[in-house]
């Protein structure tokens, strides 16, 4: 999300001078100085001129009657009106054209085209050596188990989707990071529209979208990219932004124009961003693939979420695993890319460059006439149905659990019911007033303002109560996966091999659909809001996991090679080198912590989380865009809030 | 100046994309494979539904010829695909009077094609073993006596009652309020999170109270007997806020795109006469969600063993 960006004060704050002169002279007490004064009038003023309770009536604005006349509008004119008959319906169409087209060009590969062009397009990426094998044996072992697996054509349409959706939002991403990248005041009107296009939940636009662009591929299509779209423009505005400033003035001074310096300097320079900016859209578009098949774009999504009518944890599980091992060979295969971009290029020879795709090209066409021959689709006798061992296994494993259902309850009882009765009992203009004082605390008074207003347009929106019983569930889930999260990136970057083998595990939960798992998870956990933690936690640990570790990873060695030295013992190491040394990576968990919990809101209200989520839900499936709307707007609020209350590190840091 | 530049740039790419679409767009998407003898059919979320689209699908494809694409979403999107053309028909309708209202008698773009021939009833509901060890829970009347039984930590003091997705219309917070019962609602969010749960307490023997309908494929797993509400009368149910009545005996209605009933020859004859049983349907919803029995072969079973049943909803020749 944003950093805010202000330069740092210098702090001299002696250490002889007497307490009350600390007080005053260290900005951190000064300001807590000055908070405790402003309580001291504002509390008092609050309890007497507004009392306690619930956000007041008086302030809230309903906006689902313009939005319910907008959406009567939309369906009375989109068969007649020019907008659409000129304009919106060729976007809608040509979607639908697009991603056929793909879907049939991959089809008439035939199975053997399509695997072999996955394997030499990885082994073409990632190089010959190691590596590449290794990229390559993945794409294979891929491919090989999503066909293994019955999913073969429903694999191939939603790489078909995903092909079209990736290179759109990659695109956007591409035109919006030149915009931010090059121009300060771009750069700053878009942060709070690609911030909202990440938190405000697909669920809640998903509606006005297919009234616009009906259902099936077109609105689907649309949602991924949105949803898909910011982490390359983000990338590529930090790339831009963060290329060599004696490479560019060489440049100039060479007296190449404004265009040439960003076709010949900056945008090769910032090639390795823009690939990891890819890698990330094409990682967000795939957990959109469930969301697009409730609209009916068919594909693997279409397999899961009908698999969860009938309570089918297997059937959903075997539609779950391709969409994680298409993960996997994208992420590998692009990581490996980006990792070799600036490595030298012995010479020229028949396997690099222009001939190495030739090459790749001509192994492609090779494989699928010989496919041609042995049939189009994967075979039938190669497949295996999972489903029933998987079911078997998935009630031996609830029966015999018991001790989650215990601990649902008391989690439930002693810590959520707690927690969200006294976020719901504090009056509303002490909540105001305590979300004011954190920010400020953390950051600066405008820090602060944004925060305020996000809040309070909570309660105008009038959804406070509802948004108070979901931060609740938010707060809880952000400590559970901190904690975890953050334990197990110490033990991970203490021990390497520990991290190789939990990496699978954890791309599996950052990737597999969650409406997979909300079956077991309701059947350990029972239909509470301590399920939708769960659901969240998981989601969520891996994201924390992988910086912890990254962050331990990178902490200078020599200052650990000192302290070791002096006789630190390893948790001495640890607590006072490692892990403060770490904080900016730490505090950036937390901020994904805070995004990633956000996301799974609206998958907490299909297993009983209720509140926003629920209402979101809601929206979606009585065609109610008032109330979806109001919901998901609530739950950016909400991560706004939090974001500017979780960032005190930014702030030090100086513009990209 | 450097924005200046970047703003005339993106307002002469949306000019060029602008003139790009100078031609009209199809409003109807156009048929991919199959010309006219394509039939598309909405797969809701519910398996009693997806018994009878299978059954259907199954004849079509089968008898008369045509290739059958099915599409899965929700109810409201259903209605609003049916009536710009992107789905043919809707089997199974629980009653959505503001989308009748909107599409069936304004814009007059869907239209209706009879009963399905089963009735839908909602209600509260308690399991059957419970209902035998304490018989006067069977009605409303007596629940507060029974309320802390049905207890969880989401609940509180008061007795929970299961409620299921928000597809589903419900009264029930109306009615517990209008009705003095100490029992709270708790939305499950989706109906695969409350059949989890309802299994998860009959395996456990364990009492619950349930929001929960006929006909449903899990009413031959789990046995569950109706609690009592205050009888439903024409209008009780007119002012949400007002409710303290059961809930109405709902036929279920099959529904049409306009044009598709018109033009759509042999296949919308043929979906306007398929009519069965409540019996019939469990019957394939079972083998469907209970056996998991894909949907094409639940319904491929079924077809081969009533072929008297569904000869007479062919179109006479």
């Amino acid at each position: 999300m944003t950093a805010t960006v202000t330069v740092s004060k210098p702090t001299d704050a002696a250490p002889t001078a007497g307490r009350w002169r600390l007080l005053l002279t260290h900005p951190g007490k000064r300001k807590v100085l000055g908070l405790a004064l402003a309580a001291l009038v504002l509390i008092p003023l609050g309890i007497a001129l507004w009392g306690s309770g619930s956000w007041p009536a008086g302030l809230t604005v309903d906006v689902s009657g313009p939005l319910d006349d907008a959406n009567e509008w939309v369906i009375d004119n989109r068969d007649t009106h020019p907008l659409f008959l000129y304009f919106l319906l060729h976007f809608s169409n040509t979607a639908t054209d697009a991603v056929d087209g793909v879907y049939q060009f991959l089809d008439a590969m035939g199975w053997l085209g399509v695997l072999v062009a996955g394997v030499l397009f990885a082994w073409r990426a990632a190089g010959l050596g190691r590596r590449g094998v290794k990229v390559a044996a993945t794409a294979f072992g891929a491919f090989a188990l999503c066909g293994l697996l019955g999913m073969w054509d429903a694999t191939l349409l939603t790489i078909a989707l995903m092909v079209v959706a990736v290179a759109v939002a990659a695109l956007l991403g591409v035109l919006i990071g030149l915009a931010a990248g090059l121009s300060d005041r771009v750069d700053r009107a878009l942060r709070p529209v690609l911030d909202t296009m990440q938190v405000l939940p697909a669920f809640a636009y998903l509606l006005p979208f297919v009234l616009v662009f009906g259902t099936g591929t077109p609105a689907a299509l649309f949602c991924t990219v949105i949803y898909a779209a910011p982490p390359m423009a983000r990338l590529t505005a930090l790339g831009l932004r963060g290329a060599d400033p004696a490479v560019l003035e060489a440049s100039a001074s060479l007296g190449a124009s404004g265009w040439q310096r960003l076709r010949t300097a900056r945008l090769p320079l910032a090639r390795k961003q823009m690939l990891l900016g890819l890698n990330q859209t094409i990682m967000m578009a795939l957990s959109m693939v469930v969301i697009a098949a409730l609209v009916g774009a068919g594909g693997l999504g279409e397999a899961v979420y009908s698999a969860l009518s009938t309570v089918d944890v297997g059937k959903a599980l075997a539609a779950g695993i391709p969409i994680v091992l298409i993960a996997v060979w994208l992420d590998r295969t692009t990581a490996a890319a980006g990792d070799r971009i600036g490595e030298s290029n012995p010479g020229g020879g028949p396997l690099h460059g222009r001939s190495a795709w030739a090459l790749v090209s001509a192994g492609v066409v090779a494989a699928a006439l010989a496919g041609l021959a042995i049939g189009r689709t994967w075979p039938d006798s190669w497949t295996y149905d999972i489903s029933t061992p998987v079911n078997k296994a998935q009630e031996w494993i609830t029966e015999n659990l018991t001790f989650t259902e215990v601990w649902s309850r008391e989690f439930t009882l002693w810590i959520l019911n707690p927690l969200r009765d006294l976020l719901i009992w504090l009056p509303w203009w002490s909540v105001l007033l305590l979300v004011a004082a954190v920010a400020w605390l953390v950051g600066t008074w405008a820090t602060a303002l944004t925060a305020t207003l996000s809040m309070a347009a909570i309660g105008v929106l009038g959804v406070w109560a509802k948004s108070l019983d979901t931060l609740s569930q938010v707060l809880a889930a952000l400590v559970l996966t901190l904690a975890l999260g953050v334990l197990a990136g110490i033990f991970c970057a203490r021990a390497g091999r520990l991290e190789r083998w939990l990496r699978p595990v954890l791309d599996a939960m950052q990737t597999m659909p969650q409406f997979v798992y909300l079956i077991p998870v309701v059947a350990l956990f029972g239909v509470t809001r301590a399920s939708a933690i769960i659901a969240a936690v998981v989601y969520a640990l891996p994201a924390v996991v992988r910086i912890t570790t990254q962050g331990l990873r990178e902490v200078d060695p020599a200052a650990l090679e000192a302290a070791r030295s002096l006789g630190a013992s390893t948790r001495q190491q640890l607590l006072q080198v490692q892990l403060p040394l770490a904080r900016p990576a730490l505090q950036l968990a937390v901020n994904q912590g805070v995004v990633l919990v956000l996301a799974v809101v609206v998958v907490g209200g299909l297993v009983g989380g209720g509140a926003l989520g629920y209402d979101v839900v809601k929206g979606l499936s009585r065609g109610d865009m008032g109330v979806g709307m109001t919901a998901g707007v609530a739950i950016v609020c909400l991560g706004l809030v939090l974001d500017r209350i979780t960032q005190p590190a930014r702030r030090k840091s100086t513009s990209h | 100046m450097r924005t200046l530049r970047i703003t005339t740039a993106v307002i002469s790419a949306l000019g060029v994309i602008g003139l790009s679409a100078c031609g009209a767009a199809d409003t109807g998407k156009k048929d991919e494979a199959g010309g006219d003898k394509t039939v598309r059919l909405t797969v809701p979320s519910w398996v009693g539904a997806q018994a009878n689209t299978a059954v259907a699908g199954y004849i079509l494809k089968k008898e008369l010829g045509y290739t059958v694409k099915t599409q899965q979403m929700g109810e409201v999107l259903a209605w609003d695909a049916l009536s710009k053309g992107d789905i043919d028909a809707i089997m199974e309708d629980w009653g959505h009077p503001k989308e009748e209202t909107q599409y069936v008698t304004t814009k007059k773009t869907v239209v209706k094609a009879g009963d399905l021939g089963v009735t839908g009833h909602i209600g509260w509901y308690v399991p059957k073993y419970y209902a035998d060890k304490n018989p006067d829970v069977l009605d409303a009347k007596n629940l507060n006596k029974y309320a802390k039984d049905f207890k969880t930590a989401e609940s509180g003091d008061k007795g929970e009652i299961l409620e299921g997705s928000p597809d589903y219309v419900t009264n029930d917070d109306a009615i517990i309020k209008n009705l003095k019962l100490d029992l709270k609602t708790n939305y499950s969010g989706s109906e695969a999170a409350q059949i989890t749960a309802i299994k998860k307490y009959a395996k456990e023997k364990k009492p619950f109270l349930t929001y929960w309908w006929t006909p449903q494929w899990l009413n031959a797993q789990v046995d569950m007997v109706e609690v009592k509400l205050p009888e439903y009368k024409e209008g009780c149910d007119a002012d949400p806020k007002k409710v303290a009545c059961a809930y109405p005996n709902t036929p279920l209605q099959k529904f049409l795109n306009a044009d598709f009933a018109k033009d759509g020859g042999e296949a919308a004859e043929f979906l306007k006469n398929f009519k069965w049983t409540t019996e019939q349907q469990n019957e394939v919803a079972l083998m469907i969600a209970g056996e998991k029995m894909s949907p094409e072969a639940a319904a491929e079973k079924w077809v081969n063993a009533n072929e008297s049943t569904w000869k007479a909803w062919l179109p006479k020749k």
